[in-house]
This record gives C-alpha cells, sequence and structure tokens, in this order.
C-alpha cells in the first residue's frame, strides 16, 4: 500500500505506531498523576508502559511486513525506519522492566519516569521516521528533552544532578549547532525535505557553496554531540555514571542507536550528493573516536564509566560503516545496532542485579571473584565483555557486528582500508579493558570480608539470561538477522538515488 | 519616496539593532542588559515587517518581548543579583578577547556565506511575497504549509512541550518521600 | 472603454481605489493630529467622568469647583501636577524611574495605530482608511503592543528601590502575563469567524452577518473583557496598586507629573481596551439598521456618522469600566490567579474547540455566511453561557452564599449554630 502522506488520514495510518506509542504514553501520564507516588504505584505504571511498547512494537512488526510506503512528505514509511523502531523499542522495554526494581530499590517513586522513557523512544522513533530536517529536530529534541530528565530523576543524588545539568546545557548547546546547521542548508538549498535537498543538490550543483559545506559541518556536529563522537563526547562519561543505571543503559543503547540511525539517513538520503566533501570529515572523526574512546577506557576503573567511554569507542565503529556510504554498509549498521544494544542492556543489567541500596558496585574491583559466589551473572557479564569486544564464538552477534562493518568498509566502492586496519587496531586495544573485567570476575579472588550479594530476582534473571541467549545464539546463526537487516534496508529509498554519486565523486581513499 | 522610506527604515531600525545589542553584551546590570536585548527585537521585529514578513515580526513581538523577556525580567528581579560587579562572569582582558575574536569569525562567517551567490533557480521573483500575501492574506501564508504539510510537524511540537513541561514538574515537585 | 482612459479623459479619480502617495501623507498628518487631540481629551475628561460616576453612585456632588460643574477639573489637575515637585527617590535607577511612566502609556497609545475608528473616506483623491495604519495583522499588532504594557509598571515597580513598588511591580507581571493568554485565546473565536486578522475586515464580517461578535461569541465577549479588566489593572483586578496592602503598589514612589502619567496611561488603556471590545464584540464604526456604510468606501457625512457611532460605543465601555470599578470588591492575591488558570483559560480553550467545531459543522452543511448562520451560532452561544454561568455560580453570585450547600447539610449547621447562640446566652446568664 502507498501512502499519499498529503492526506490526514494517510499520514496518520503511516505513523500509526509512533501515534499508539504517543497516545499510550500520553494515557499513562495521566494515569501516573492520579494515582499516589510510591513504590506500588510506580511499579503498575511501569508494567502498564512495557505493555504499550511492547504493543507498539506488535504494531511495527505487523507494519513491516505490509510493504507499506509512501509518497512524499515528511516522514518515511520504510524497511529501514521499522527496523530501526524494533531495535529502539527492545530497548524502551528492556529499560522500563531494569527501572522496575532499580527505582524501587532506589526510592525513585516518580512513576513519569518509565513514561518519558516511552516518550523519549516516541521522540527516536519520530526521529528515524522523519524525512524533514525541521521533523527530524523536532524528534532530536522530544528524545532529547525527555532523557535530560531522566538522567536527573534521582533528586538525591547530587551526581545525578551534575550529569543532568551536563547533559542539558552541552545538549542545548549541540542544538544551536544543529539548528544552525538546518538553517544554512535550508539557505543553500531552499529545502528542508530530504529528497529535495538531494535533489537539488545534483540539479543545481550546488556540491561547492560554502553555505552548503558549512551548514553540512555543523550539522555534523550536532550529531557528534547526540553521538558522542570523539571531539564532542565529553560530557559522555560523566553523564552515564550520575545517570540511574538503567537510564545509563537506555542512553548508550537506543538513544546512541537513534542518533545512528537518523544521521545515517540524513547523511545518505540528504546530503549523498556531496559525498566526496564529508567523507573526509567523517573519517577523521571515526578515527579519532576509535582511538580516544579505547585508549581512555583503558584506565577507567568504574565500570559504568569504562563502558561509557567504550561506548564511544562504538561509535567511532559504528562511523566506519557510515564512511563507507553503501547499502551493505547501512546493513552492517543495523546488525551492529542489534548485537550492540543486547550487549550495552545486559551489561547495565548485571550492575543493577548486583547493587543494593547504598551500595551501587560500580567499580571493576567490586566485580572480583564473582564468578566463585555468582557463576551465572559472572558468564553472562563475560559474554557481554566479549561480544562488545567482538570476539568470536563467546562473543557471539558481538564478533558478526564487527565482521560485517569490516566487510561492508573493504567492499564499498571506495574501499575504507585505513580505517578498517584502525578498527582492527583499536578493537586490539579495547580487550585490554573488556578482558580486564573477565580476568577480575574468574581469576581475582573475592576479598575479604566483601559484602553479601543481593538475591536477584527473577525478572532481572530473565532480561539477563535472555539478552546473552540472544547473543550467543545469534552469534552461531547470524543469518536470519542478517537477512532481516538487509530487507530492511533494501526497502530504504535512498541507495539508488545516492550510489551513483558514489562512483562518481568517491575518489580519495 | 516609498523608496526612500524604505532605504531610511531599514537603516535607522538595522543601526537600532546593532547598536542595542553592543549595548546588551556590554552592560553589567541584568536589567539594563535585559532592557537593551528588548530593544534588539523590537529592531529585528521592524526588519521582518518591512521583508513584508508581518506575522513573523508580530510573532517576535509576543514571543520573545511580550512573553519571554517579561518572565526573564521577573526572573533577574526576583532573584536581585546584587552589585553588578560582582556578578560579572566575564574574567578578564583575555576572556573578553576569545569573545570578541568567536564574534568576528561569525560576522567574517556571515559576511562570506552572503556574498556566494545562490543559484538562480533559487532566487524568488521579487514580487512573490507580496503576492503570496495578496492571495493569502498574512497569516494564511504561514498557516497554510503548517496546517498541511507540517502538520505532523506542528503536533510533535506540541509533544515536545508536553515532554518539557512533564519534565519540569517532575524534577521540581516537592516529593513526600525525599 | 478601458479604466486608464476614462480617467484620463474624466479627470476623476476612482474614489474606491487607494489614494496615492501625497494624498495619503497628508491624511495620515491630520488622522494623527486629530486622533491624538481626542484621545488626549477623552483621557483627561474620563479621569473627571470617574470621579463624577463615583460620586453620583455614591450619592454624593463630586468635583464642582473648577468651572461650571466642576468641568475644568481636569485641565486644574494637570496645572497642579505640572508645578509639583518631582521626588527622585535617592537609591532609584534613574534612568529606568525616569523612563518607566512613559514605558507605561506608549503602549495604549499605539494601539490606536490599528483600530479603525470610522468607515474608509471616498474622497475625491481616492479611498482613505480611517485607520493611522492599516497592518495586514491587525489583531496580532493588538495582541503584540498590549503585552508590553507590564514593562512600565514592572520597571516602576523594581526601578523605586522600594519594598512596595516591587511587590506592586511583581504583582502586575505575573498578573498580566496571565490574563494575557486568556485574553489572546478569547480571540481566537473572534478570528475563527472573521476568518481574518484585520480590525476592518472583522468590523466587515459582523455587518455582513447582521449580528455583531457579542451575541454571536456571547462567551468570547465575556472571557475578553474579564481579562481587559485584569489587564489595565482596573478593579476588581487592581491588586498591583491595591492601595489598602501595597501604599499604591508600583508608583509609590512616584510624584508630580510622572505620577500623573501613570494616572494617564490607567485611562488611556482602559480607552483602548473599550474601543477594542466595540470593535471585536460590537461592530466598531459598523452604524446599527444601515447598509449604506459597508459597501467599500463612503462620503464624508457618512464617515462622521459611522465615527459617532464608534465613539458612542467606546465611551459606552469607558462607562462600564467605572461602573464595574465602584461596584466590585477588589480580588485576594490567590483568587485572581486562580481565576485566570483555572477557570478563564479553560473555559476559553474549550470555547475555542466548541466555536471551530460549530463553523466546521456549519460550512460542511453548506450554509452561508448570513443571518441565519450568525442565529446559529447565537443559540449555540446562549446555551454555553447558560451552562458556564451555572458551572461557575454553584451559589456564589446570584444565588446566596448557602445555596450551593445541600438541604440536609444546611439544617444541621443551623442547629449547630442554633445551639451556639444558646450557649452563649447561657454562658451571660
Amino acid at each position: 500500500m502507498r501512502f499519499d502522506l498529503s492526506r490526514p488520514f494517510d499520514l496518520a495510518m503511516a505513523m500509526s505506531p509512533d501515534l499508539f506509542l504517543f497516545v499510550g504514553a500520553m494515557a499513562l501520564l495521566l494515569w501516573s498523576a492520579i494515582g499516589r507516588d510510591g513504590a506500588a504505584h510506580q511499579r503498575r505504571i511501569g508494567v502498564a508502559a512495557i505493555a504499550v511498547a511492547a504493543a507498539t512494537l506488535l504494531l511495527v512488526v505487523a507494519a513491516s511486513t505490509r510493504g507499506w510506503s509512501a509518497g512524499p512528505g515528511i516522514v518515511a514509511v520504510d524497511g529501514f525506519r521499522w527496523a530501526a523502531d524494533l531495535v529502539f523499542l527492545v530497548g524502551a522495554i528492556i529499560a522500563i522492566a531494569m527501572s522496575l526494581d532499580y527505582n524501587a530499590r532506589e526510592a525513585i517513586f516518580a512513576a513519569e519516569a518509565h513514561v518519558l522513557i516511552l516518550l523519549a523512544t516516541g521522540g527516536m522513533m519520530l526521529m528515524v521516521a522523519s524525512r524533514d530536517l525541521m521533523m527530524l529536530f523536532l524528534g532530536i529534541e522530544t528524545m532529547s528533552i525527555a532523557v535530560y530528565i531522566l538522567t536527573g530523576i534521582d533528586r538525591r543524588s547530587p551526581r545525578a544532578a551534575e550529569g543532568a545539568l551536563k547533559y542539558f546545557l552541552l545538549g542545548a548547546f549541540s542544538t544551536a549547532f544543529f539548528l544552525y546547521g538546518i538553517a544554512l542548508i535550508y539557505g543553500a538549498t531552499g529545502a528542508t525535505n530530504f529528497q529535495v535537498i538531494s535533489e537539488r543538490i545534483v540539479a543545481l550543483k550546488l556540491e561547492q557553496t560554502p553555505m552548503l559545506l558549512v551548514g553540512v559541518a555543523l550539522l555534523l556536529v550536532g550529531f557528534g554531540f547526540k553521538m558522542a563522537a570523539a571531539p564532542f563526547h565529553m560530557w559522555a562519561p560523566d553523564v552515564y555514571e550520575g545517570a540511574p543505571t538503567p537510564i545509563t543503559a537506555f542512553m548508550a543503547a537506543s538513544v546512541k542507536a537513534a542518533a545512528f540511525a537518523a544521521f545515517l539517513r540524513v547523511w545518505l538520503a540528504a546530503l549523498g550528493g556531496v559525498y566526496a566533501q564529508w567523507h573526509d570529515a567523517i573519517w577523521w572523526l571515526s578515527a579519532i573516536t576509535m582511538c580516544v574512546g579505547n585508549i581512555v577506557a583503558l584506565q577507567q576503573r568504574n565500570l559504568k564509566r569504562m563502558i561509557a567511554y567504550s561506548s564511544v569507542g562504538h561509535t567511532g565503529f559504528i562511523l566506519v560503516a557510515v564512511a563507507s556510504g553503501t547499502t551493505q554498509s547501512a546493513a552492517a549498521f543495523l546488525f551492529y545496532l542489534v548485537a550492540y544494544t543486547f550487549a550495552i542492556m545486559g551489561a547495565f543489567a548485571v550492575i543493577v542485579a548486583l547493587g543494593s541500596p547504598g551500595a551501587p558496585r560500580e567499580r571493576i574491583d567490586d566485580y572480583n571473584g564473582l564468578w566463585f559466589v555468582r557463576p551465572g551473572m559472572a558468564i553472562a557479564m563475560a559474554v557481554f565483555m566479549l561480544a562488545m569486544l567482538g570476539f568470536p564464538v563467546f562473543g557471539g552477534m558481538g564478533f558478526f557486528a564487527k565482521w560485517y562493518v569490516l566487510q561492508a568498509a573493504l567492499q564499498a566502492s571506495a574501499p575504507q582500508t585505513r580505517l578498517a586496519v584502525l578498527l582492527v587496531l583499536t578493537t586490539t586495544i579495547s580487550a585490554g579493558y573488556y578482558l580486564y573485567v573477565v580476568m577480575a570476575m574468574f581469576m581475582k579472588p573475592r576479598p575479604e570480608g566483601a559484602d553479601q550479594l543481593p538475591p536477584t530476582n527473577g525478572l532481572s534473571r530473565f532480561i539477563i539470561a535472555a539478552s546473552a541467549g540472544i547473543i550467543l545464539i545469534f552469534g552461531v546463526f547470524p543469518d536470519p538477522v542478517a537477512r532481516w537487516t538487509r530487507t530492511g534496508v533494501d526497502l530504504v529509498p535512498l541507495a539508488p538515488q545516492v550510489e551513483p554519486n558514489f562512483t562518481q565523486s568517491a575518489v580519495a581513499r | 519616496m516609498p523608496n526612500f522610506f524604505y532605504q531610511f527604515n531599514f537603516y535607522l531600525f538595522g543601526l537600532i539593532a546593532i547598536a542595542s545589542a553592543l549595548l546588551f553584551v556590554t552592560r553589567k546590570s541584568p536589567v539594563a542588559a535585559a532592557l537593551w536585548l528588548v530593544n534588539v527585537m523590537f529592531a529585528l521585529a521592524a526588519l521582518y515587517v518591512m521583508l513584508d514578513a508581518h506575522f513573523v515580526g508580530v510573532v517576535q513581538i509576543i514571543v520573545y518581548a511580550g512573553a519571554i523577556m517579561v518572565v526573564f525580567l521577573f526572573v533577574v528581579m526576583l532573584l536581585n543579583l546584587g552589585d553588578p560587579k560582582e556578578i560579572s562572569d566575564v574574567s578578564g582582558k583575555w576572556g573578553r578577547l576569545a569573545a570578541g575574536l568567536v564574534g568576528l569569525a561569525l560576522i567574517a562567517q556571515i559576511m562570506t556565506l552572503a556574498r556566494s551567490s545562490a543559484p538562480p533557480s533559487l532566487v524568488q521573483p521579487p514580487d512573490r511575497v507580496a503576492d503570496d500575501l495578496k492571495a493569502l492574506n498574512a497569516l494564511g501564508t504561514i498557516a497554510k504549509p503548517l496546517f498541511g504539510e507540517y502538520l505532523l510537524a506542528f503536533e510533535v511540537t506540541s509533544l515536545l512541550l508536553l515532554v518539557a513541561i512533564v519534565g519540569a514538574v517532575v524534577l521540581g515537585r516537592r516529593r513526600a518521600a525525599s | 472603454m478601458s479604466p486608464s482612459l476614462s480617467l484620463a479623459l474624466l479627470q476623476v479619480v476612482d474614489r474606491q481605489a487607494p489614494a496615492e502617495f501625497w494624498p495619503w501623507f497628508v491624511a495620515t498628518l491630520v488622522k494623527l493630529v486629530a486622533l491624538f487631540t481626542i484621545y488626549m481629551i477623552v483621557v483627561a475628561y474620563t479621569t473627571l467622568a470617574e470621579r463624577k460616576v463615583s460620586a453620583w453612585m455614591q450619592d454624593r456632588y463630586g468635583p464642582n469647583r473648577v468651572g461650571p460643574r466642576g468641568l475644568f477639573q481636569p485641565l486644574a489637575d494637570g496645572l497642579k501636577n505640572i508645578m509639583k515637585e518631582e521626588t527622585l527617590p535617592p537609591y532609584a535607577n534613574k534612568v529606568l524611574f525616569m523612563l518607566a511612566p512613559a514605558m507605561a502609556f506608549i503602549p495604549a497609545m499605539i494601539l490606536w495605530a490599528v483600530i479603525p475608528f470610522a468607515a474608509p473616506w471616498a474622497s475625491p483623491w481616492g479611498r482613505i482608511e480611517m485607520q493611522l495604519a492599516p497592518l495586514p495583522i491587525g489583531l496580532l499588532f493588538v495582541i503584540a503592543f498590549s503585552s508590553l504594557g507590564v514593562y512600565g509598571i514592572v520597571l516602576a515597580g523594581w526601578s523605586s528601590n522600594n519594598k512596595y513598588a516591587l511587590l506592586g511591580g511583581l504583582r502586575s507581571s505575573a498578573q498580566m502575563v496571565s490574563y494575557e493568554i486568556s485574553m489572546g485565546m478569547s480571540l481566537i473565536p473572534v478570528l475563527l469567524v472573521a476568518g481574518n486578522v484585520t480590525l476592518n475586515e472583522i468590523v466587515n464580517q459582523q455587518a455582513s452577518l447582521h449580528l455583531w461578535n457579542v451575541l454571536t461569541l456571547g462567551v468570547g465577549f465575556f472571557l475578553y473583557t474579564v481579562s481587559a479588566f485584569a489587564e489595565t489593572n482596573r478593579l476588581p483586578f487592581d491588586l498591583p496598586e491595591a492601595e489598602s496592602e501595597l501604599i499604591t503598589g508600583y508608583h509609590t514612589e512616584y510624584s508630580a507629573m510622572k505620577f500623573s502619567l501613570f494616572f494617564i496611561a490607567e485611562y488611556a488603556n482602559m480607552l483602548t481596551q473599550s474601543a477594542m471590545i466595540a470593535t471585536l464584540f460590537f461592530g466598531g464604526w459598523d452604524i446599527p439598521f444601515m447598509r449604506a456604510d459597508n459597501v467599500g468606501a463612503v462620503s464624508f457625512p457618512l464617515v462622521l456618522l459611522s465615527f459617532a457611532i464608534m465613539f458612542a460605543k467606546t465611551l459606552f465601555f469607558l462607562f462600564f469600566f467605572i461602573w464595574i470599578r465602584w461596584t466590585l470588591p477588589r480580588f485576594r492575591y490567590d483568587q485572581l490567579m486562580s481565576i485566570g488558570w483555572k477557570v478563564l483559560l479553560p473555559i476559553a480553550l474549550a470555547y475555542i474547540v466548541i466555536v471551530a467545531g460549530t463553523l466546521l459543522a456549519l460550512d460542511a452543511a453548506g450554509l452561508k455566511r448570513d443571518f441565519v448562520y450568525g442565529a446559529i451560532l447565537f443559540a449555540v452561544n446562549a446555551v454555553l453561557a447558560v451552562v458556564m454561568f451555572r458551572i461557575l455560580d454553584r451559589g456564589r453570585i446570584v444565588s446566596p452564599a448557602y445555596g450551593r450547600l445541600d438541604p440536609q447539610e444546611l439544617a444541621r449547621l443551623r442547629s449547630v449554630s442554633r445551639a451556639r447562640t444558646h450557649l452563649t446566652v447561657s454562658a451571660g446568664d
């Protein structure tokens, strides 16, 4: 079915999963305002929020099997959108499930926290659906504002307040860059619609227009902040450390994935025509990000900070896929997102499960000898660490994620050989800290007089086991997921428009 | 004759805007600075009106001068920040110099960008805006795309505001438990 | 024969076409001077009217010494204020202290630039609008500039460096910002019906429906008028000055002509709001029961007649402002805020939805915009008004204070109070 987006009903159908999510979130907001604050109310709202997210997930799955498409308009209806939506929704469901217990334990009784996760997810879905810079901006802001608040939702924690304030200020700053970039791109092309922009760049030969290039550069800076790419990553460690752990997981997985998905769409669908101009910038961004993230992560002794830096490193890896700019790399990118989401979510779920009130247990030393007291947890954590490292077999999907990105980089029409080499090198560096955690858990003795670890309840166990299981199973049989990501990307209308330009203009590197 | 008025008004409001902006950043007292900013908004609104963008001009006044700056002034007065010299956060010569350099760089950038000529197919015919205004009146030119092509974006804006409001309430509200 | 040829042959100007530059320029200057003169005289005499009306309502004479029946009182007041000593508080912010009275006055005056005060004149030099600046966004201009009046008051309060003044300034900024919203919202139905934001079109539309907006949009009129009282800081919403608590609030420290300027600003605002109410809801310059004035530019006598009509309507609302002031007591501050945010704003929002829905339905039914259309709107509004007042009243205004108690509760309270009276009496024994 092909939607005519100028008709309100078609527009509503095209946006039906997003609208459902938002309407559900607003209903829950009402409910959470009516009930009395407390552990029970918080849990009820949380469960309802999971239900809303799961229903949206089903809607997205249903939508993705219908083969919908759309005419010109400000939203895209394609497989890439549905695929990315699935990743966000799974991330949101896990994050809400994690915060059910975490919030009860830390006495965060604001039931709105769960709803804000839903609203942020809605923002992400709008981001990846948008085919217009204005719409994209609104999606980004909806997501960002919700996440700023979630970062500071624990009002008694000074670190959370610090993180929230830093995130908010730097986020607002990056928004300014972003808007300025949009304004300049509009000034140069007279359009905010991706398709019109890309057509005009080609038709009017705007490749060398300074206004367009400055606009693209500013847009890149804005995205760089959101993705935490290297020179713009300063906020990430403090924010990740200060935020409540489930929210950190949500930020590290879903928020970053959303920024990437939107980034990919803008860069390939709208700015494909100036590939030769932005390629160098992204090349350097990717290289610096890989180096900085992985090297700085080596010194971290706080697990949340370490994962924060490692996620900066992952940003660099994903940027390799963007820099190669082909359909194959878009598929690799989707696969990476799936693997990465489960690994990050799982790792943070372990951190949440092992903490207790007053003893968050976020330092790596707290994990010494975990194998001797909680073998299951230790194994799961090892799987997540190895997956992030990209270790074969035991790292499951993580290995294939890196493998596909490498493959995409090397098989692109302009092969990214140097980036691929750098990727392998920095991955080797990252082994230094990922394996250190594994080593600490399995080889170091449990320190004398360490506190008793709290019992883990069924929900946490399920989340951790499911994440680890998915990583391992699809690590052995990656084909279904790989096929799914490819079908996701095949439907993106960006490929036919953009690829001819690549062959023309991609000369360097 | 009308052309002379146009020129005269352009330079008048342009100079007012620039002078007020300079005064805005150099005043030490926050209240005085805020008032100069209001003046900048006014001059900009006048320039918008001269570009036939009546709606944008008026909204500039309603939103910035009428709402945001009043609330801003309100906060400044309530906080009663004390002696302006103590609260000044511009530290020394170097800070000012750096800020000035950034400003110069921005001006240089705008100058270069303004020179790069737009491709002819993007340049609108001179009477385009006036024709639009005649056909759709001052609001229709804004309302038509806003409630047509950008309907979804318009609605999403309200969602964005909802999220911000909920956030302010969640973070600001007194809790029995804490 | 083509129009240009006919012009050349007959040597006459098309009286319906807009005037050329020079006639327009001269006409604008004349309008400017005339309007300003009339405006200032009316403002001056409103101060006298205020005192006379209050005297009449309180059964006394009022000022009657200067001139016949006290008619020269405003002149004497002006002279007195100019001769008085100007005081400047030692710790005041001098520039803002001097600037504030002017900033309170100017926005009220600027609004007259867009208010049409008579039907357009078909002059020998072409059509001349009877409004200083026929902006394409007239109503928005009004909203924009009426929101600026708050600056004068806030700055006066702050720059005086006096606690009463500051409190008055803060109260006023909170009050005006709050009521601005319901004011703007109550105007949206007017725009919906008119389909245009120029004030002249709003007047013409009311004429074309043969019904003024006060009937077709009665609830909107109520909301706007209440907000207008709050915006002009008039009783029952004169919290920023509240003599009994704040010693006249923001202008505590002002004397002589600067004080007088605040006074003038208050009446200027009243005059402007009266004209706005007249234009938006009472047909503006439209002459009732007459079609000749609504056919484009008209002859000069008709222009004068329409001006007289507009003037009369405006004066009536000035009287209305004064009438209310000497009738109602002042609200408490929390009541003021809750009326603004919890009563007026929700009603205004709901009203927008209802009016928009009604218009949509009427247009979908293919109804022409004429009397029947207006009559249906009137019926809807009448029902809404009844419902609204029943809900709002709940035994507070129209019915006695005990009207909202249920009879059993009332009986119980009465018995309690009777018992108490009995007790005190017996204790006295």
